[in-house]
């Protein structure tokens, strides 16, 4: 066998949470490996490499992405969300975040990270959904803990948290 | 006095961490250190196979390897083969591979080389490089394979029969010849895998300034896994320390040690004086962790016109894959836990344990009951539809009553004990499910349903989990000075909550505010005497022996506490972390009982100062006396002399699809019984957890192998794991809480229970609603399809049984 030819590395600029990374990396870096080993943003997890599971999951331009499915390098330009940039500016939870701390929405919480980015963009575009829609929402990700039941009670929940939030607002303005 | 935790559905501490992506499991330890490398396995692509030739000479020539490791490397107790964990007289023929195979392979999966390179990409680039030649070997898959051995998996296994156990309480053949009537059952349970979201993983780190070597691995036992690695490795147990961070689900896989990778990784750190990772992927979990669950039973029973069973024989085939490692747990389990709550008044059962060309078999959650539990109820249904009677009146007439407790079975459990139930009120659990299910009332449902052209059934299951096996658990409870309680156990975590879980018992035992609890499990530096998490033992082993140890720290504190208040200890209360004298004002914080504890020469603050050799002390006695220790602490382990039996009954209402054959679910209910709950929204998530991977295993989820050896479906596109799309859309739980006398809190364990009667379950309501037999399981529509045209022709469908 012959010697492999030394690969080529990319610079790649990856705007993670708010934040620049400079990340040099091969062009077959998966985006989930750059996230967790080259920017250190190791919240997302990685569940099984083949696109099914939904751990990986992160918002690509405010789209769930499974970063398992797409190298680093296509990702510039891109903005980027992890699980550790739903957090609320004063490190308090997100209310999807808050759903799942309310409803034992996590056991393990290997697959969270997915179900987070995955419900905080559902619930962006659909803030108000009933049981059926919160299935919906998270009939892509896999969890092996918790039988989805308090999934389903999150998503609600996150809902819930929205509509206090706006109602308070609303209340100050 | 605070509001009692124990019991209450108190919020999970660790969820803040998860939530905001903190947590940290093993693949993100020593992430951002630069030294950091990573390992890549050559695994076996033939099931059977010879080794005639391993060549790594390519492997490094490639930029960023560093080493690469065969059997032909190893040396010393490396070289041997891995340890048999639970050996038992009757594993006659226990065989375990090596770390890296040696000569042969036996499944498809299974190491043979070891790559450390800079990273995980190059790792498996340099694997690509490694040539074996093979001399191939016709392999053995499957149980009918195995027991016809026309081939073996060892050349030195006769018949590939790894064991023979056989146990017997009574005479049951003659009791079933003497029976008024009998029936015959032939059953089946396939393959399946605990699948947890995040595979096996190790990191390990030799540090040369310290002589001490640190391991970081994705275990459900610690010590477990520190042991093997100082023994493997030559180390002094004293130089190693296994930590188990965050681990991403376990479901039994994860007991099982030491895996090729917990010794390879810490005997590469070592070698090459760099830290090394190893990170499983999805494909390697399927095919070179393990699975369980496949046997095959036959069953003939006895019964009265009343359907109590007079005599039961059960004889099955166990499926144990290519090696042995794990002993006879499973199937031990599976022939004892199989009686559930019923009483055989004879019972025989004889298992043997096959060696198959296949991963291994060692605990999946429930680990052996769900098919003692399917061959069980299966065996009350068929007696039901035998003798015409309604399915729970013949489960009550076999109960155990609750005035029979404890009650012997005349059986040796897994742990060596004698199978005694300590607890339980079976027909009162069973009066829960019929109301919480409507059991009474699914005639009116089925004819209303039939009415639409729609097809439903319901079925139940019963069974008895032995939970919280020993040996032994321990708790160390420190109280600093800050007032803060540190608690160290041994075992570890998967999900389970443990840190709110065991807090709560804290809290409430010590007196002290849930907050400043801190719970730390499954590292050795803190507790280097544990077993593991299994056989759901946490709440009740280390439950047990955090309670004790902080009774311990509590009586200190009094003592220590009614001297600096010149009190009587029996005047004391403690509540939020202060002591106060009932009936005055007087109190001191624990904070300050801890300075008090620990006589100082030296003040490190403020407080500590009241600690000093001028400030207290008589100066007639030493400072600690003779009976006493420094430090207000509490030490304590708790060892039962068996199992506590939990319990549980789960009913399931199924319609099946005339057309298509889909099954779906219409209704789930459980009652529980584990005794006193620590923590119900816990345990519920445990239940609903439980039942999510029963329906899996029940109507989706199985291994595929074809002739050759060759997992058809190691990937989640092939097997079928539940999304929330499978599971029922809610689970009605009922709680019966039979507190068990074996342990200080009256506990039981819960995290087995949710999946054991799954495939009995669901066999029982797809039975009822189509009127043919179910005998195997998994089933999935086009096998149920396949059934509806075999029966087709039967002009009076029966129920089970011949």
């Amino acid at each position: 066998m012959s010697t492999a030819v030394p690969e080529e590395i990319h610079d790649v600029r990856l705007h993670v949470n708010g934040a620049v990374h400079e990340v040099a990396v091969p062009a077959r870096r998966l985006l989930s490996d750059a996230l967790r080993h080259d920017c250190g943003l190791t919240g997302t997890h990685v569940g099984c490499e083949h696109g099914v599971c939904g751990a990986c999951t992160v918002l690509v331009d405010g789209t769930p992405v499974r970063s398992c499915l797409m190298f680093a390098v296509s990702a510039v330009d891109a903005e980027i969300t992890t699980v550790e940039g739903l957090t609320e500016a004063d490190g308090s939870l997100s209310p999807v975040q808050q759903g799942f701390s309310d409803c034992h929405g996590l056991q393990c919480g290997f697959c969270t990270p997915g179900f987070l980015t995955t419900i905080t963009a559902g619930l962006r575009d659909n803030p108000d959904p009933s049981e059926d829609e919160a299935r919906e929402m998270i009939a892509g990700n896999l969890c092996r803990c918790t039988g989805y039941q308090n999934i389903v009670k999150s998503v609600l929940r996150a809902s819930e948290i929205q509509r206090e939030i706006e109602r308070e607002r609303g209340g100050t303005a | 006095m605070t509001t009692k935790l124990f019991g209450a559905k108190v919020p999970r501490v660790e969820d803040q961490r998860f939530l905001r992506g903190q947590g940290r499991y093993v693949d993100d330890l020593l992430h951002d250190d630069p030294r950091l490398l990573h390992a890549a396995v050559l695994r076996s692509p033939h099931a059977h196979a010879r080794i005639v030739d391993i060549d790594v000479s390519d492997v490094l020539d490639l930029d960023g390897v560093l080493a690469v490791w065969t059997w032909e490397d190893l040396t010393g107790p490396m070289a041997e083969p891995l340890p048999l964990l639970i050996p038992h007289p009757a594993l006659t023929e226990g065989r375990t591979q090596y770390a890296l195979a040696k000569d042969e392979v036996n499944y498809v999966g299974e190491a043979i080389a070891f790559v450390v390179a800079v990273d995980r990409y190059v790792a498996e680039d340099a694997v690509s490089r490694i040539r074996v030649d093979y001399e191939y070997l016709q392999p053995v898959v499957g149980i009918a394979a195995a027991r016809a051995a026309t081939r073996l998996v060892h050349d030195d296994v006769p018949g590939n029969v790894g064991a023979r156990m056989e146990q017997e309480n009574g005479d049951a053949r003659a009791a079933i010849a003497a029976a008024p009537h009998t029936l015959h059952l032939e059953l089946d349970v396939e393959r399946s895998a605990c699948t947890p979201m995040e595979g096996r993983g190790t990191v390990a780190r030799w540090d040369p300034d310290t002589s001490r070597l640190t391991v970081w691995s994705s275990t459900q036992t610690s010590t477990g896994v520190r042991g093997c690695v100082a023994a493997k490795l030559g180390l002094d147990l004293a130089k190693v320390d296994v930590i188990t961070p965050d681990v991403g689900g376990g479901f039994g896989v994860k007991v099982v040690h030491p895996w090729p990778e917990e010794l390879l990784v810490p005997l590469a750190a070592m070698t090459l004086g760099r830290p090394v990772k190893f990170t499983e992927d999805r494909r390697e979990h399927f095919i070179s962790s393990a699975h369980e669950r496949a046997q095959q039973h036959v069953v003939d029973v006895g019964f009265d016109d009343d359907g109590r069973v007079l005599g039961l024989n059960v004889e099955f085939w166990h499926d144990h894959g290519a090696y042995t490692p794990y002993g006879l747990i499973v199937p031990i389990i599976t022939s004892t836990q199989l009686l559930g709550p019923y009483k055989p008044q004879n019972y025989r059962v004889v298992f043997e344990s096959l060696y198959t060309n296949t991963v291994i078999v060692t605990p999946y959650r429930g680990a052996g009951r769900p098919q003692g539990c399917f061959v069980m109820e299966r065996t009350m249904d068929a007696i039901a539809a035998y003798l015409g009677k309604d399915r729970t009146e013949v489960r009550s007439t076999n109960f155990i009553q609750p005035d029979e407790f404890p009650y012997e079975h005349g059986l040796v459990f897994q742990d060596g004990r004698e199978l005694t139930y300590d607890s339980g009120d079976y027909p009162a659990s069973l009066a829960k499910l019929k109301e919480l299910v409507g059991w009474d009332e699914f005639e009116d449902l089925r004819a209303e349903m039939a009415a639409q052209g729609r097809r439903v059934g319901i079925g139940l299951a019963c069974y008895v989990e032995g939970t919280g096996v020993g040996p032994y658990e321990g708790a160390h409870v420190h109280v600093e000075t800050s007032g803060k309680v540190k608690v160290a156990t041994g075992l570890t975590t998967q999900g389970q909550g443990h840190q709110t879980a065991f807090a709560q018992i804290v809290a409430d035992t010590l007196g002290v505010r849930f907050e400043d609890v801190e719970i730390t499990t499954g590292d050795t530096r803190k507790m280097p005497y544990a077993v593991g998490t299994f056989a759901s033992r946490a709440a009740v082993m280390s439950g047990s022996a955090i309670h004790l140890a902080a009774l311990r720290a509590r009586e200190k504190a009094l003592r220590i506490a009614a001297e600096a208040l010149e009190a009587s200890e029996d005047d004391l209360d403690i509540v939020d972390g202060v002591v106060s004298v009932r009936g005055t004002d007087a109190t001191i914080d624990l904070g300050t009982v801890a300075v008090l504890s620990n006589p100082l020469r030296y003040a490190f603050d403020e407080a500590s100062k009241a600690a000093t050799q001028f400030t207290v002390g008589d100066p007639g006695k030493p400072p600690v006396a003779e009976d006493d220790e420094p430090g207000l602490e509490g030490k304590d382990f708790y060892s039962p002399p068996r199992s506590t039996f939990a319990n549980g009954m789960h009913a399931v209402i199924v319609e099946t699809d005339p057309e298509t054959a889909e099954i779906t679910i219409l209704k789930y209910a459980v009652v529980h019984d584990c005794g006193h709950l620590i923590n119900p929204m816990i345990v519920e998530g445990q239940i609903h957890g439980g039942v999510a991977q029963g329906v899996g295993g029940a109507l989706y989820e199985r291994m595929v192998y074809d002739d050759s050896g060759q997992l058809l479906n190691a990937s989640f596109m092939d097997f079928l794991m539940p999304y929330v799309t499978e599971v029922p859309t809610s689970i009605d739980i009922d709680h019966l809480e039979t507190p068990s006398p074996l342990n200080p809190l009256g506990i039981k364990g819960a995290g087995e229970a949710g999946v054991i009667p799954s495939a009995a379950v669901f066999a029982a309501a797809i039975e009822d609603a189509e009127g043919f037999p179910i005998t195997a399981m998994p089933i999935s529509p086009s096998e149920l399809f396949a059934l509806r045209l075999e029966h087709a022709d039967d002009t009076h469908a029966t129920a089970l049984g011949s």
